[in-house]
């Protein structure tokens, strides 16, 4: 029953139309589940086949830019080890036109859509803040403070869709950041307007070191979805194939005007918060290790391997292109960077204000004499 | 006030201890925000009260940053006396509402009858290499809302003393806490301070005035010994309290210098260093030899780490202002 539909509502309220189509919004009372049940339901081979590289390219990759943090080529490195199955998922259910938004964790998720993975990475290296041109890729800037992109990606969405445009806005965030007032608006604004847009909630376990209990009282965050008047669904973040259908049918779903959904899936980080934090301080092994035996990647390749739909051939292969791509990554992380500080002052205005065209000038009077030194 | 041995301390145990002795003094101070129980802060600054007083009066809330001022003001409202934890300054922003709104404005709002006395720590500056987001300077928005206390210690015992302080007042005070001086150490013991609206004279000098305060305390201090080589004799005023101001001070340090410079490292533009400028024109005028000079971060958003000591005031750079202050021969 909606709230229009309270006995007695339409008389109080004379001005209320009463909602008709109470959609069925309630998430799945478990998360749904595609991989491991010993069903013959059929997978797409090809598909899966995208997946399994797509993860073992993604596991290799969160590796290397963990190891280039330890060796000082990165400042920092928030890892989506564990989380493979849902960053490259999101990435293969987007069409061309299609927009991703992506927070400061999902990195993976951009270099999977097919960013070069050395510009995923200025931010996290330091030398730009956004290493590449957003309309380029269609991916937003990798976006720092908690769950403000989500609004853009409602605002995108639905300006698309008054354009007559085919277009849907993925939208990456993690459990903590569903507590933030941008989420709640984001959420309102999208289903009020019913914009073109999935949201992806990675629920990963922690906030920095707040578990989810304490971040919220509500059955599952796919729940969160009701109130607002969409479906929300629960799925499994290790299970790749799961991840992509609910995906994909709530991407079908917005992209026929049907409105955005909420998607929950329930991941687990396997990693410290980012290679600055200390994990031990709020979470004990035996945790980390349970979710060790449900891992995403393991997951898929039993899988495949249980049906036939890979060999050791197939899997030497995946993995020795992942070896290229992160000896490719290391050594062009390698090289320093080339800044100019000039840049600084280059884009802050379409024109350049008098006052930045003075500091410019003292800036470079300071460079040469540095390089007169 | 308990007194323990002097030990060397950082400024991160300075402020821990600091919120450690008024919440054993005083029920009603409680600590919240994000990650500062279990976890003790990212900072490790609220390291262990959680365990001493209890995730009632050190609460690790949800992530939300109106939500916590929002309900910190409840609790003020109630009583409490809620020292409030922002992760990093540019993350304070969600919580603008409630800080222009409501925590500034509620004593004025209820004639008086309703004080909110609320700390809101933030941890703010750059120089620590952090990626976008993690190095705003956002003092001047802080200083131009009527009704906020805005502090910013530069030393390890102004660190405690100036956060006892904030807890102690029964008006709102925003901490700024340098983030790059964390790590400073002190041979140090807890011991009050001068009181918010007090500025300090870091150093003697006679040939001019270095106005700064919070990360860019160091940084004078820096210039006014490498200053010495040219003959200058530098003053160092650390201002510690934006609001209130401390004209006096500063204006009893300029007239006898003749002149002065304003350092810091947040934008110049419509910066603190502006309204400093003006305050010490209008009361020195006749004292001054030379105008009011400011040296601060250029005019842009923060840039990448690997671009910020090009943005942040350095020593050479206070040199050449001091140098521009038409000396004669
Ligand atoms: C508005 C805002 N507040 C605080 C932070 C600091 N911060 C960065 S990541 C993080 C935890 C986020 O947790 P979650 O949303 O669950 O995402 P996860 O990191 O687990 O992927 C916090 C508190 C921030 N980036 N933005």
């Amino acid at each position: 029953m909606t709230v229009q539909e309270l006995p007695g509502a339409a008389a109080a309220y004379p001005a209320f139309t009463l909602r008709t189509d109470p959609a069925p919004l309630l998430p799945d009372p478990e998360p749904y589940r595609v991989l491991g049940l010993g069903t013959d339901s059929p997978l797409d081979p090809e598909l899966m086949r995208r997946l399994y590289e797509g993860l073992v390219r993604g596991r290799r990759y969160n590796a290397q830019a963990t190891a280039l943090t330890k060796q000082g080529r990165l400042a920092v490195y928030p890892s989506s080890t564990g989380q493979e199955a849902c960053e490259v998922a999101a990435a293969l259910v987007l069409e061309k036109q299609d927009w991703l938004f992506p927070s400061y964790r999902d990195t993976l998720a951009a270099v999977a859509r097919g960013l070069d993975p050395v510009e995923a990475l200025t931010l996290l290296r330091g030398d730009w803040h956004t290493g590449y041109d957003p309309r380029v890729h269609r991916i937003a800037p990798l976006c720092t403070p908690l769950a403000t992109q989500l609004p853009h990606a409602v605002g995108l969405a639905h300006a698309a869709r008054l354009a007559g445009d085919d277009v849907v806005a993925l939208a990456m965030v993690g459990d903590g950041g569903t507590s933030e007032g941008d989420f709640h608006e984001a959420m309102n604004f999208a289903a009020v307007w019913q914009a073109p847009v999935v949201f992806l909630v990675q629920n990963n376990g922690f906030a920095i070191s707040v578990p989810l209990a304490k971040q919220t009282a509500a059955p599952s965050l796919a729940h969160k979805a009701v109130g607002y008047g969409m479906p929300g669904r629960l799925v499994d973040g290790n299970d790749a194939a799961a991840v992509h259908e609910v995906l994909s049918e709530a991407m079908l779903r917005a992209r026929s005007g049907g409105g955005p959904t909420l998607v929950e899936a329930v991941t687990y980080r396997m990693e410290a918060h980012t290679n600055a934090d200390d994990a031990t301080r709020y979470r004990g092994d035996a945790e980390v290790e349970a979710w060790r035996a449900h891992d995403p990647v393991d997951l898929l390749e039993r899988e495949l391997t249980g049906r036939g739909m890979l060999d050791e051939t197939a899997i030497r292969a995946v993995r020795e292109g992942a070896e290229t791509m992160a000896a490719d990554l290391r050594t062009r992380m390698n090289a320093d960077p080339v800044l100019d500080p000039m840049d600084l002052f280059a884009q802050v205005y379409a024109e350049q204000t008098s006052q930045l065209r003075e500091q410019a000038a003292m800036l470079r009077t300071e460079l040469d004499a540095e390089d007169e030194r | 006030m308990t007194t323990v041995a002097a030990k060397p301390a950082t400024m991160a145990q300075a402020l821990q201890r600091a919120m450690r002795d008024a919440m054993a003094e005083d029920p009603r101070v409680h600590v919240l925000g994000e990650d500062v129980g279990t976890l003790g802060g990212v900072f490790r600054v609220t390291d262990g009260l959680a365990k001493e007083f209890g995730e009632d009066r050190c609460t690790d809330t949800p992530l939300a940053e109106a939500g916590i001022l929002g309900t910190a003001v409840g609790m003020a409202m109630y009583g409490l006396r809620p020292v409030v934890e922002m992760q990093f300054d540019a993350f304070a922003y969600p919580a603008f509402e409630q800080l222009i709104s409501h925590v500034a404005k509620t004593r004025n709002r209820t004639r008086g009858a309703m004080p909110l006395p609320i700390v809101v720590r933030v941890p703010y500056g750059g120089g620590i290499g952090g990626v976008e987001h993690h190095s705003d300077s956002s003092e001047a928005y802080y200083m131009a809302t009527p009704g906020l206390q805005v502090v910013a210690p530069a030393t390890v015992a102004d660190a405690y003393g100036l956060l006892r302080e904030a807890i102690a007042s029964d008006d709102p005070v925003v901490f700024l806490e340098p983030k790059r001086l964390y790590w400073s150490k002190a041979d140090w013991s807890p011991h009050p301070v001068e009181p918010i609206g007090r500025a300090v004279v870091r150093r003697t000098g006679r040939s001019a005035t270095l106005i700064t305060y919070g990360p860019s305390v160091p940084v004078c201090l820096e210039a006014a010994e490498a200053a010495k080589e040219e003959g200058w004799d530098l003053e160092v005023v650390d201002l510690r309290s934006l609001v209130p101001f401390d004209d006096e001070t500063v204006c009893a340090s300029v007239r006898r210098t003749g002149r002065a410079v304003v350092v810091h490292e947040s934008a110049g533009f419509g910066g603190p260093g502006g309204e400093i400028a003006a305050r010490v024109t209008e009361r020195c005028f006749h004292h001054l030899e030379a105008p009011v000079l400011r040296v601060a971060g250029f005019d842009i958003p923060y840039p990448p780490p690997m671009l910020e000591r090009h943005h942040l005031p350095g020593v050479d750079r206070v040199l050449d202002a001091v140098a521009r202050l038409q000396w004669e021969v």
